[in-house]
């Protein structure tokens, strides 16, 4: 396996931002309503992803280390200022369905992490592939998510009547409500933990949760920006109640 | 100039009926991630209240004189399309600012949100309630009402939360649900509580 196919491995399988580090867990919950949204915000954060890390790894060099984290920003806010006009241009009915969450891909944890991570310190080619691995694992978790709740709340699966066509078939619409993200995220996450603990007693462990799930910054883009002092915080808030 | 009704309806609409974290769901991160202990939770919500209200009314004045202002717009010259790009930067540049000004001002404050404050830059919730008040085609003292209604309902929802996890501790949970799986099983049961005001306004 040479070093492009095992970044996209590594972003699909070994270190899926949605399954295994539990990263961008906002548009996960909030678009996942329905299959075709799901695969929207999915491929729309992946193009921003691959294009920031392309544009990160050219600059790495030339970008203060300072600075780093507002030329992230910039270079981030730019490209899905992007992505935003040219869906609602092309894309009507799908920007609209997913509406702020557009904008809001600027600070979604995957883009600014992988800057931060990987393209900052990797050539352009490298980092374009790892993009992309990052980019499809998320979009996979994303449409995965979306079609289970479709599936459940309304009996459809990319509009495609399966279920609604028959008339035993009650919608559980909650499903596609707010309640049913945080139920079916409630699921994966402990389908996981099974998945984990058996992983671990073959003795191939998957990668920690990274993001703030995890409660660990280390590995958070954001860490420089807040260098973890939120749970520190809770840290020493915990070790002043046991004394 | 819009009425109080109007204002109070927005603000009982951003804190209850639409809640931040429960309906939209903008600031996830913080709400699972910070929400141990109740002491912590309150000091993160005071902190999101406290820079999202600034926050709402500093975008809310760029976007109207600069951004959106009448000579440029009389030049036919929009630059409204930049406003993802200069309401990141400014909540960025303000939460530093926010952060030095407490420090050196009022440390007391300082002590009891200090931690919570650099957390905030990247909050969706943040940026979510400057763009929102741009959609909504907000005025300046309508969006800081939204902006303010908005994080309370952040902080109610997070308080809430810290409360139940630390009564969950003495409660025995299936061990594959331990940890982040149960506390998204509450998040999910306190929707449906929310999701019980949507008929009021």
């Amino acid at each position: 396996m040479n070093k492009y196919t095992e970044r996209l491995y590594n972003g699909i399988i070994k270190e899926n931002p949605t399954f295994v580090l539990m990263l961008g867990m906002c548009p996960t919950l909030a678009v996942t309503s329905s299959a075709i949204n799901g695969l929207g915000m999915g491929l729309s954060t992946m193009v921003v992803l691959v294009c920031a890390n392309l544009l990160i790894s050219l600059f790495r060099k030339v970008i203060p280390n300072g600075v780093r984290m507002p030329a992230y920003i910039v270079i981030v806010a730019s490209l899905v200022t992007v992505v935003d006009f040219l869906m609602q241009a092309y894309l009507q009915s799908l920007s609209a369905a997913l509406g702020v969450y557009i904008p809001l891909i600027v600070v979604n944890c995957i883009i600014l992490g992988r800057a931060e991570s990987y393209a900052s310190k990797n050539p352009p080619l490298p980092s374009i592939f790892d993009g992309i691995g990052m980019g499809l694992g998320f979009t996979i978790g994303l449409t995965l998510i979306g079609l289970i709740r479709e599936f459940l709340g309304a009996g459809t699966l990319f509009d495609v009547p399966v279920l609604a066509q028959f008339g035993w078939f009650t919608p559980i619409t909650i499903f596609i409500m707010a309640p049913g993200a945080f139920l079916v995220l409630a699921f994966l996450v402990a389908g996981m933990n099974i998945v984990r603990k058996r992983m671990e007693a073959k003795g191939k462990p998957l990668a920690k949760p990274a993001g703030c799930l995890s409660g660990d910054c280390a590995s958070c883009g954001h860490s420089a920006l807040c260098s973890g002092k939120a749970v520190a915080g809770e840290k020493q808030a915990a070790d002043a109640a046991g004394n | 100039m819009s009425t109080l009704a109007e204002l109070v309806l927005i603000a009982v609409g951003a804190a209850i009926v639409n809640n931040v974290v429960l309906s939209q769901f903008l600031g996830i991160c913080p709400f699972l991630g910070v929400s141990k202990k109740t002491e912590t939770a309150a000091g993160m919500g005071g902190a999101v209240i406290f820079v999202i209200t600034i926050s709402s009314f500093i975008t809310g004045l760029i976007y109207k004189f600069v951004l959106a202002n009448s000579f440029l717009a009389g030049k036919g010259i929009d630059l409204t399309y930049l406003k993802t790009i200069v309401f990141i930067l400014v909540i960025a540049a303000l939460v530093q600012f926010v952060e030095m000004f407490l420090k050196k001002k009022i440390p007391s404050l300082y002590q009891s949100l200090g931690v919570y404050l650099p957390l905030i830059t990247t909050n969706c919730a943040v940026l979510g309630v400057a763009l929102n008040c741009v959609t909504y085609e907000y005025n300046l003292l309508e969006g800081v009402v939204y902006g303010f209604a908005t994080a309370v309902g952040f902080f109610i929802a997070i308080v809430l939360m810290a409360g139940i996890r630390e009564k969950i501790e003495y409660n025995d949970i299936p061990k594959t649900f331990q940890g982040t799986a149960i506390v998204l099983i509450t998040a999910c049961l306190m929707s449906i509580a929310f999701m019980g005001f949507s008929g009021m306004i």
